[in-house]
């Protein structure tokens, strides 16, 4: 498909009247352009909760012209499935297809599967990381953001106080600090109290907050894996292996203990991004005493969020690329925020009032909107994921479950790792 | 024309109509057969014959999920994959689980069907009792497992602990693994299979129980004499099939923890789950579609073996069945 420049297009929330003139200026002769005024049926595929409902009813009601179905997939691990082997066999994809931050870098290698998003309107309307992991080797952009997971450190202040601990929010932020050390040395101090509770839920959590903060943990940017004689990757290894012996409840995270745990005084503290806070309080139902911390180990931290692409496939690209792009406007993004808690990804959203005043009850009401906005403001790292990232950390996390629980001691573990990690490529 | 050349035209022009309508109904009695199963395999030449072969020449070639066909390697993927002990560990999986399930599975379906072979008060609502779990969703009932076999809090593991006892690790060592992934494997087939075995033993004349049971045999004795001899082929039928299913055993097994790749260390991964982690995690279809073949193969030869001993029991309960019921009058 010959591809037409867009910069040109304007992609704005302004009114459709503008935009007709505008379209119908532009985008003359490009095969897979429509004009304003015809009916457009345009799909949209998400999945967990963007919290987008309500704004489709808006969009609807400001374009007459334009109907949008909504394709929702329960996980996101089943809107992956959907996405790749719809994309294999070239066809049925939807036209705004959401994405998670996770298998984004498995796209970029097909960028050519998507549009070129690229356009003067929403040039710096992102945080820069958050547009840098979208934008492939030639400089295309195939995604907007949507939110985002700046990571805090959630804990149980009843079970801190009981350990002789500070409770406040302040406090335990500067007891916790900002490096993994203090982090861990604070959890030696809580077990030195005698409460007989794990300071955190598992070492695979910690370890994706540990290697969502090195640049290239695994893989070169020209595609070398470097991941078994990285020494970042083997010393992160053992450090987090070794506070996990004494520290970790020992829990695979998502499995079905893990979430049993919340009702039993699993562990004390977890890292969490904020999509993490709505879980939380799911499991923990009726359980009180949970808050949220302002710091995290070793600087920021982001842990998932999500972008809209348009495929190729799609026939009716620019109608699809201007609702991408009014949905990931931070006004909208604010709304998603409100209903769903889905944190946004947009500069102006995260100056904004709205969500710096925004508080969660279930936290104490801590004033959830700062701490993340601050959360994501602390984020100087953008991770390169590439080709194997996602199977290569999906080892290591085995190889963590595997020394956790004790059929495998850390030498042995690792060495299982390497040889998974070689018969990759 | 004359009046007999015109009759004799008449009558050569009738024994052609003749010649050909017998020439017709000849075709219609040898060929029709073939276009009334013709449909079975024409489907199955879509569905099974095609994909079949389309795997062998994927597996010949580097193949991504997305970017598709690559280079020809040749027997490069199968050797990879053979030299890799995760096939070699989902081949011993698959096989464990695969007699952890059947073996009980045959066993308890035959007790089960026995006794409801027995003149019960409300016999269908037992029937159909057997056979309710068959319907469940074998996701749902993994669901429903994993609440029983949680390493901390799960069901069996509390009771354990609370009579003192060390809980068992069933997401951690091979074979607890096993047996539970096995166990819901037979919830669901148990069943199923005492109902074939029902309709089988329906089917045993009672004259042969009632000339038995005159002769003072008792109810042991009738089931192990008349009762198992006279199942021979359903008992071959069953086992067939569970082969096949046992060997491809995958729900469950993905369902067993919320990764779904068979553990750290692959305790419980099964070829088929292997298939998925080549083929759509690593993305690497080349790979997948090597050990799907092999799998194939593994299955041809058991099927062979299979083939091989049934023909021998077939062949000795056809002599019995012969010998048995004049022995017995």
């Amino acid at each position: 498909m010959k591809r037409f420049p867009r910069s040109t297009l304007a992609v704005t929330v302004a009114g459709a009247a503008s935009f007709a003139l505008l379209m119908s200026g532009c985008s003359a002769g490009a095969d897979t352009g429509q004009s304003t005024d015809k009916n457009v049926k345009l799909t949209v595929a998400t999945f967990n909760e963007f919290g987008y409902e309500d704004l489709f009813a808006e969009y609807e009601k400001a374009n007459p012209n334009v109907t949008i179905t909504h394709k929702k997939a329960a996980t996101s691990n089943e809107a992956r499935d959907n996405l790749t082997t719809r994309l294999a066999a070239g066809s049925g994809l939807s036209d705004v297809e959401a994405i998670e931050v996770d298998w984004l870098p498995e796209l970029l290698q097909y960028s050519d599967q998507f549009v070129d998003l690229t356009s003067d309107d929403v040039k710096d309307r992102w945080l820069d990381w958050k547009t840098e992991a979208a934008t492939d080797a030639d400089g295309r952009l195939i995604a907007y953001g949507t939110d985002i997971g700046p990571q805090g450190v959630c804990y149980r202040s009843d079970l801190f106080a009981a350990a002789g601990l500070p409770t406040d929010r302040a406090e335990v932020a500067a007891l916790l600090g900002t490096s993994w050390e203090s982090y861990y040395a604070a959890g030696e101090k809580f077990a030195a109290a005698g409460t007989n509770v794990p300071w955190f839920d598992s070492a695979g959590a910690t370890w994706q907050g540990v290697v969502n903060q090195m640049p290239n943990a695994y893989e070169e940017e020209d595609g070398t894996i470097i991941a078994t004689e990285n020494p970042e990757v083997k010393e992160a290894y053992t450090s987090v292996l070794g506070a996990s012996t004494t520290l970790s409840a020992h829990l695979g995270q998502w499995s079905d203990d893990w979430t049993a745990s919340f009702q039993n005084d699993g562990f004390a503290t977890m890292l969490c991004p904020g999509w993490m806070l709505g879980v939380i309080s799911g499991n923990a139902e009726g359980v009180t005493g949970w808050d949220i911390a302002d710091t995290f180990p070793g600087g920021g931290g982001n842990w998932g969020g999500s972008y809209l692409t348009v495929p190729e496939q799609s026939k009716n690209q620019v109608e699809a690329q201007k609702l991408a792009a009014w949905l990931t406007a931070p006004e909208q993004q604010l709304k998603a925020f409100e209903s769903k808690g889905t944190f946004p990804s947009q500069v102006d959203a995260l100056a904004s009032d709205e969500l710096l005043s925004a508080t969660n009850e279930f936290f104490n009401n801590a004033p959830t909107g700062e701490i993340l906005a601050n959360r994501a403001a602390a984020v100087d790292v953008t991770p390169f994921k590439g080709e194997f990232y996602f199977a290569i950390n999906d080892a290591m996390q085995q190889a963590l479950t595997r020394v956790e629980d004790g059929s495998m001691t850390p030498d042995e573990s690792w060495a299982q790792w390497v040889t998974d990690v070689e018969s990759l490529g | 024309m004359t009046t007999a050349a015109a009759a004799a035209e008449v009558n050569a022009r009738s024994i052609r109509r003749i010649a050909l309508s017998h020439k017709l109904s000849r075709w219609d009695v040898r060929f029709s057969p073939y276009l009334y199963i013709s449909p079975f395999f024409l489907v199955f030449g879509v569905m099974g014959l095609f994909p079949l072969l389309y795997t062998a020449w994927v597996s010949v070639h580097d193949w991504n999920l997305i970017g598709g066909q690559g280079d020809f390697v040749g027997l490069e993927n199968f050797v990879t994959v053979l030299t890799q002990g995760y096939f070699w560990n989902s081949l011993r999986n698959t096989f464990s689980i695969f007699l952890l399930s059947s073996i009980p599975q045959v066993l308890i379906a035959l007790g089960i069907a026995a006794v409801l072979d027995f003149n019960l008060r409300g016999k269908t609502f037992w029937r159909m009792g057997v056979l309710l779990p068959y319907v469940v969703a074998p996701v749902a009932v993994a669901l429903i497992f994993n609440d029983l076999f949680g390493d901390k809090y799960g069901l069996i593991n509390s009771g354990i602990m609370s009579l003192g006892l060390e809980p068992i690790r069933w997401h951690v060592d091979v074979i607890p693994s096993h047996i539970a992934i096995a166990t819901m494997v037979n919830f669901r087939w148990t069943g199923y299979n005492a109902l074939i075995f029902l309709a089988a033993m329906q089917a045993v004349p009672r004259d042969y129980y009632e000339a038995a049971i005159i002769d003072g045999a008792n109810r042991w004795r009738t089931f192990r004499s008349i009762t198992l001899p006279l199942l021979r082929p359903i008992i071959i039928f069953v086992i067939l099939t569970s082969t096949i299913g046992g060997l491809q055993i995958f729900d469950e097994a993905r369902m067993f923890d919320n990764v779904g790749q068979g553990g750290a260390s692959r305790q419980w991964q099964t070829l088929t789950l292997y298939i998925y982690e080549l083929g759509w995690n690593q993305r690497n279809f080349g790979r997948a579609s090597a050990v799907a073949w092999l799998l194939f193969l593994i299955i041809i030869l058991i099927a062979v073996i299979n083939f091989l001993i049934t023909r021998r029991i077939a062949g000795t309960a056809d002599r019995k069945l012969r010998v048995r019921p004049k022995g017995m009058k």
